[in-house]
């Protein structure tokens, strides 16, 4: 028992972290899917200009962490509205196949540009002098950062259920996923509603880009290497979901980092097999309704 | 449109055209005239048998993969492991390369086919990382990091031995090639494959006239597997090398990127799409190696938002049709 307790911290700890970087990341793509059906694979690029973003202000102008999380959240849903109007727009009707290699594109166009202006090496994320230590649990004691990741985004997933479940935005949004067309018959603006959701989605995938910058490293390779991650949370969570992603997280981030900490060799196996499986069972994700 | 008459008109359809032996005389034109350059030319060639095999998948069965390296990579470490630890000899590794990837590609294609959308494209794509993952870890049968080395082939049919120029190595892949184009064009041509394209155009119609759509679509994926596994196994044994990179998802990606420049749904699609991006990554990657996939990124927005249906698709357009 002295030796199995700690070790079962550890993983619920640090994989309740990874955990929360994915959602926090992936919950935007649940909802532009859900929303309009659009296979964006440049999700996951947001999420890496948006923790290219942070962490340069953190590291070269010594920006405080919070400002340069906002910074990064407010540059990035810009940039995602502006090519969301201009082209994304252009692809509502199209093929999932035309959506797939359009936002591969993107994914390319960031990636190379990114090791254009900042190299190939990950970016080195020193956190705070405030957030470096560490946090003394009682019986044991866990990295200061990482609780400080967890505790950040219970906050930002309080504020965004709030905000989905109690505001007058939040209930139109949930009107339109749930059925668009009636949604619009009774006068909401859904390709507006789009823009907004999109916008915010991207902003939050680069706070998590920025935030989670310690756990998923911050290089060129950002938007390719973790898109499975992203794709599972979303697959296994339910299009349209924004619990579904929620329990699809715990379950991919506390299993990842089990498997990883008790089988190594074989860690990716099983976690690979047990979404397979539940795919299998579920095809349209725990939280899907189709 | 008379019933008669609609058959002639589909019967002249595939019908063989003069115009289709321009990548024959092509390609048997590059051995004479690119003689110093064949292993880069055996790589054009195993890169259009690689796309054809995605052809099927993507342009005939609809499929939308981002994880066909899983057969391409199964198929090389096939051949690759049949050479070191079976036999030699080249024709039965191709054959075992393509037997492997088929079985992969029955095995996943029952996984994937359940589903749709996102949830398909990302099965396919966790597949891909699956297999990488095991040839990473199961290092004392396919090297891991460092890749399969010591692939020995013995002369094709103990006659032609593979040489240091890759004469033999160029003429053994266009003639697979060939092979495997001839029998994509009958399989395509046939009921079977005009079946696929109704598939593509009106799943719910096919259903609606009894056709066994579930059982067409695996069969396709099993057959686009084989292909792919061939084209792995002719980079083995050309190269006598199997590095992690053939199960990737870059590799995944370059191939359909391929197959989207040069067109999609039709078998030259691959042949143009495949070997113009392979001359033009072997011109621009050596000048400006970083800003490749910069190009290449923006020639895939741009294709999506003008040029739908890639290169052939244009031609066509200019032609009127």
């Amino acid at each position: 028992m002295q030796t199995i307790l700690p070790a079962l911290v550890s993983i619920l700890f640090h994989g309740l972290a990874f955990a929360m970087v994915l959602y926090i990341v992936s919950v935007g793509l649940s909802l532009t899917m859900g929303l309009m059906g659009f296979v964006n694979l440049a999700h996951g690029a947001f999420a890496m200009v948006g923790g290219y973003v942070a962490v340069t202000l953190m590291n070269v102008y010594h920006v405080p962490f919070g400002l340069a999380l906002l910074a990064a959240f407010i540059v990035v849903a810009l940039v995602s509205a502006v090519l969301e109007r201009t082209l994304y727009t252009r692809l509502y009707g199209a093929g999932e196949l035309e959506q797939v290699l359009f936002t591969i594109g993107l994914v390319f166009m960031a990636g190379a540009v990114m090791r254009e202006l900042f190299g190939p090496v990950p970016l080195p994320v020193t956190p705070p002098a405030m957030l470096s230590g560490q946090l003394d649990l009682g019986f044991r004691t866990v990295p200061m950062y990482r609780a400080f990741i967890i505790g950040v985004s219970f906050v930002l997933i309080a504020l965004l259920w709030l905000g989905i479940e109690r505001t007058r935005f939040g209930a139109r949004l949930r009107a339109a996923v749930d059925n668009r067309r009636m949604a619009e018959a009774i006068g909401i603006d859904t390709s507006l509603l789009f823009t907004v959701t999109f916008a915010l989605g991207s902003g939050l995938a680069a706070l998590g880009g920025g935030l989670g910058a310690d756990i998923l490293a911050i290089y060129p390779g950002y938007a390719i290497e973790y898109l499975v991650y992203f794709l599972m949370v979303v697959a296994v969570g339910g299009l349209g979901s924004i619990r579904g992603p929620f329990v699809a997280a715990l379950l991919l981030g506390i299993g990842d980092t089990a498997c990883k900490y008790l089988v190594p060799e074989f860690g990716a196996f099983f976690l690979y097999a047990a979404m397979i499986a539940l795919l299998m069972w579920r095809p349209a994700g725990l939280f899907g309704r189709i | 449109m008379t019933d008669a008459i609609a058959i002639a008109t589909a019967l002249r359809q595939h019908r063989p055209r003069w115009i289709e032996a321009i990548p024959w005389i092509l390609g048997i034109g590059g051995y004479f005239v690119f003689s110093d350059q064949l292993a880069f030319g055996s790589q054009i060639l195993i890169a259009i048998l690689f796309a054809l095999s995605l052809d099927l998948v993507l342009g005939f069965a609809g499929i939308v993969t981002l994880g066909h390296a899983a057969f391409y990579g199964t198929g090389a470490y096939a051949a690759g492991i049949y050479a070191i630890h079976v036999s030699h000899e080249p024709l039965s590794g191709l054959l075992v390369a393509a037997v492997a990837a088929a079985a992969v590609g029955a095995i996943s294609g029952l996984v994937i086919l359940r589903t749709h959308g996102l949830t398909q494209l990302m099965l396919t794509l966790a597949i891909a990382t699956l297999l990488a993952e095991a040839a990473n870890k199961a290092s004392f049968l396919t090297g891991g990091n460092d890749g399969l080395q010591g692939i020995e082939i013995d002369p094709i049919a103990g006659l032609f031995h593979f040489d240091m120029f890759g004469r033999t190595g160029y003429l053994y892949c266009l003639i697979v090639l060939f092979i495997a184009w001839l029998f994509t064009r009958v399989l395509l041509a046939s009921p079977f494959g005009q079946s696929l394209v109704g598939i593509r155009e009106n799943v719910t119609r096919m259903h609606a006239i009894g056709a066994p759509v579930g059982a067409r679509l695996l069969i396709t994926y099993a057959i686009g597997a084989a292909i792919a596994g061939v084209a792995g196994g002719l980079l083995a044994q050309t190269t006598q090398f199997v590095g992690q990179s053939v199960l990737s998802f870059e590799r995944s990606g370059e191939v359909v990127i391929m197959l989207v420049f040069g067109g999609i749904g039709r078998i030259y699609g691959a042949f143009i799409g495949a070997a113009i991006y392979m001359i033009a990554q072997d011109q621009l990657a050596k000048s400006d190696p970083e800003f490749w996939n910069f190009w290449i990124g923006l020639i895939l927005v741009l294709s999506v938002l003008f040029a739908r249906g890639g290169i052939l698709g244009i031609i066509d357009r200019l032609r009127g049709r």
